[in-house]
């Protein structure tokens, strides 16, 4: 087995790993969102490795090709990444709420400030 | 025709959505926002009593037959939780109207009914879908206006809480995705009914198990089952009143559907060696569940963070019976699902009104409020008793059925500790009437009676009443559970691809 053929999901465990360690280790909201964000990329890459037949084509037709790769997930994908950039847009607008109503955008100042009234 | 009104549930408030961001004045967007979800409520309605009649109704999107195309398929159960979320939220919408002058800007008012109105769109697409990928797509439409309901609270605290709630709920619809990518990748479709024919054929795939892994941890970090739950307490508390009406009523019933979904329809977990772990993961963590939460909510200083609490608990009590998995199991989860959904809607539409004219819901603020409110007060403590289980209520059906089911499968322990659990509910509902009634307020001696603003007032008493109705008429909720239940553990027990019919014990219980 050629540890190299997996390239593409070798980089999708790390990149997933990666984001997901972001989210839930550094206190800062807008590096949260960024992680969050490699997180979903991560699994963006998964599924367009999938669609990848060995020695497909594009999925376009033309003469004298019989072997396409699969679009449909990318057509899936397209989908995922505009639910991802709606929750990006949502999450940087409330982290734009919070710095006015708390003047900062990290967590452990936001719960400090919490806790004292 | 027929075919055609499976469509309509889903398509009004999606199209009304945008429609409704048009109106300029808030009045006229709250009329319209309400009769949509009425109007969905009465296809909802129909629809129900279609497919009761002559079972599954499809609707193939562009003429595009399953599982090629995206369809939608309703049967018993899928048109059960429609019904459920339409009725909520056409009661919720239409009651919400001063709580909602009272908690949002004016400018704000218009668009906070359109987010409303998203928000209905994707739970009822998700329970109408038929296709994985587009249950996905729909999850995060809804979550997404939730978010966005949750942040119009008052206090800043809203802010934090509905961001919390966002990454929380977008690591989880991106397992679930994760989840979903994985079974499309063994079988090349996304079609639910197709899946649930195809995955059976892969054996004890290990690919298999990590899908149905991810999708579970998914779609409970949405369900908010313990010890995933860390989202709610903070968004239930912090969201304006009517959302806390609106989404505990509705959120997480339509989560619960959707675990019950892909473990039974789709990955045919009775039928798997997973089975077992399944049980025991679903019957810990819910009876944890139901022990935390009514621990934690006996000891809040605030009513409506209790009832939040609460809700983390009556959602063990779903998950156990989703694990003890048999017919008479799910059967007793998804009525706890359509009981628990008019308990907590009374509830959170009472302090939604207490809210408005007390100006929070501080336990230490509500001293006399029996005198100062009775209706309101009143239908707090009759959906307070349905939610302990006392009989004569809906809680007291769910519960029994949930004992029977759990007796059933000879688990006395379990049995003990549903009923044990119950008695906590009592400790924290009392802690209520005491101070409602038996509390003196120094400050404010003798207060006039100063009842909720009548329509919200309406929408309380339906809900408190509808508690004891639903307690002593029990066909609509118990009928259709049976047909649901039975459906979706039957089929794959008569086997699809030749698997044996797997005798299931405590099927026979009532």
């Amino acid at each position: 087995m050629d540890v190299l053929s997996y390239f593409n999901y070798w980089v999708v465990v790390v990149l997933m790993m990666l984001g997901f360690f972001i989210v839930i280790a550094r206190a800062n909201l807008v590096k949260k969102l960024i992680g969050l964000n490699i997180f979903q990329t991560s699994v963006f890459i998964l599924y367009i490795s999938t669609g990848k037949v060995a020695g497909g084509a594009a999925p376009i037709l033309t003469e004298g090709v019989t072997l396409y790769s699969n679009p449909l997930p990318h057509v899936l994908i397209l989908t995922a990444i505009v639910v991802g950039i709606a929750t990006t847009s949502v999450g940087l607008a409330l982290v734009i709420r919070i710095h006015a109503a708390y003047g900062s955008v990290n967590q452990n100042d936001i719960l400090q400030q919490d806790q004292q009234c | 025709m027929l075919s055609q009104l499976a469509l309509l549930p889903v398509l009004l408030p999606l199209i009304g959505a945008p429609a409704c961001a048009v109106l300029r004045r808030p009045t006229a967007a709250w009329a319209f926002a309400s009769t949509v979800a009425v109007l969905a409520f009465v296809a909802a309605a129909a629809l129900l009593q279609a497919t009761a009649r002559q079972g599954v109704i499809h609707y193939a999107f562009g003429g595009w037959a399953a599982p090629w195309g995206i369809e939608y398929r309703i049967d018993l159960l899928n048109a059960f939780v429609l019904l459920l979320v339409s009725g909520i939220a056409a009661v919720v919408l239409v009651a919400s109207r001063a709580s909602v002058w009272h908690d949002i800007a004016e400018n704000r008012r218009t668009l906070f009914y359109v987010a409303c109105l998203l928000c209905l769109a994707g739970w009822l697409g998700i329970a109408a879908t038929g296709d994985a990928f587009n249950l996905f797509v729909f999850l995060e439409i809804s979550s997404l206006a939730t978010y966005a309901l949750v942040a119009c609270g008052r206090d800043r605290q809203a802010l934090v809480a509905a961001f919390n709630y966002l990454v929380m709920g977008t690591i989880g619809a991106t397992f679930i995705l994760i989840g979903i990518g994985f079974i499309y990748m063994l079988t090349g479709t996304l079609n639910m009914a197709d899946l649930a024919q195809r995955l059976p054929g892969l054996g004890e795939s290990r690919t298999v198990f990590a899908a149905y892994a991810f999708i579970v941890v998914g779609v409970c970090l949405k369900l908010a089952l313990f010890p995933l739950h860390l989202w709610l307490p903070g968004a239930y508390t912090q969201a304006p009143a009517i959302v806390t009406a609106y989404v505990a009523a509705t959120a997480t019933k339509v989560a619960l559907y959707v675990l019950i979904r892909f473990s039974f329809s789709v990955f045919h977990l009775e039928s798997s060696r997973l089975a077992l772990s399944l049980e025991a993961v679903f019957i810990s963590l819910g009876v944890v569940a139901v022990f935390a939460g009514s621990l934690v909510a006996v000891f809040a200083s605030n009513l409506k963070r209790a009832l939040a609490w609460s809700s983390i608990a009556q959602i063990g009590y779903m998950a156990v019976g989703v694990g003890i998995g048999t017919v008479a199991g799910v059967q007793a989860s998804l009525i706890h699902l359509f009981n628990h959904a008019l308990m907590k809607g009374a509830l959170f539409l009472a302090l939604a009104a207490i809210a408005m004219r007390v100006g929070g819901n501080e336990l230490q603020a509500l001293r006399g409020i029996g005198r100062r409110m009775p209706l309101t007060s009143a239908a707090i403590v009759v959906a307070g008793i349905s939610l302990i289980g006392v009989p004569g209520t809906a809680g007291f059906i769910s519960k029994w059925y949930l004992v029977t089911a759990a007796l059933a499968r000879e688990q006395w322990l379990l049995a003990l500790l549903i009923v044990a659990g119950s008695l906590l509910t009592a400790v924290y509902i009392w802690r209520f009437v005491e101070t409602a009634w038996l509390d003196q307020n120094p400050a404010q001696p003798a207060t006039p009676p100063q009842e909720a603003p009548p329509l919200l007032l309406a929408g309380t008493l339906l809900l408190a009443l509808a508690n004891i109705y639903f307690g002593l008429d029990t066909r609509l909720p118990v009928g259709t559970a049976a047909g649901a239940a039975a459906g979706l553990l039957g089929d794959s027990a008569a086997g699809l691809l030749g698997h044996p019919p797997a005798p299931l014990p405590g099927a026979g219980a009532p």
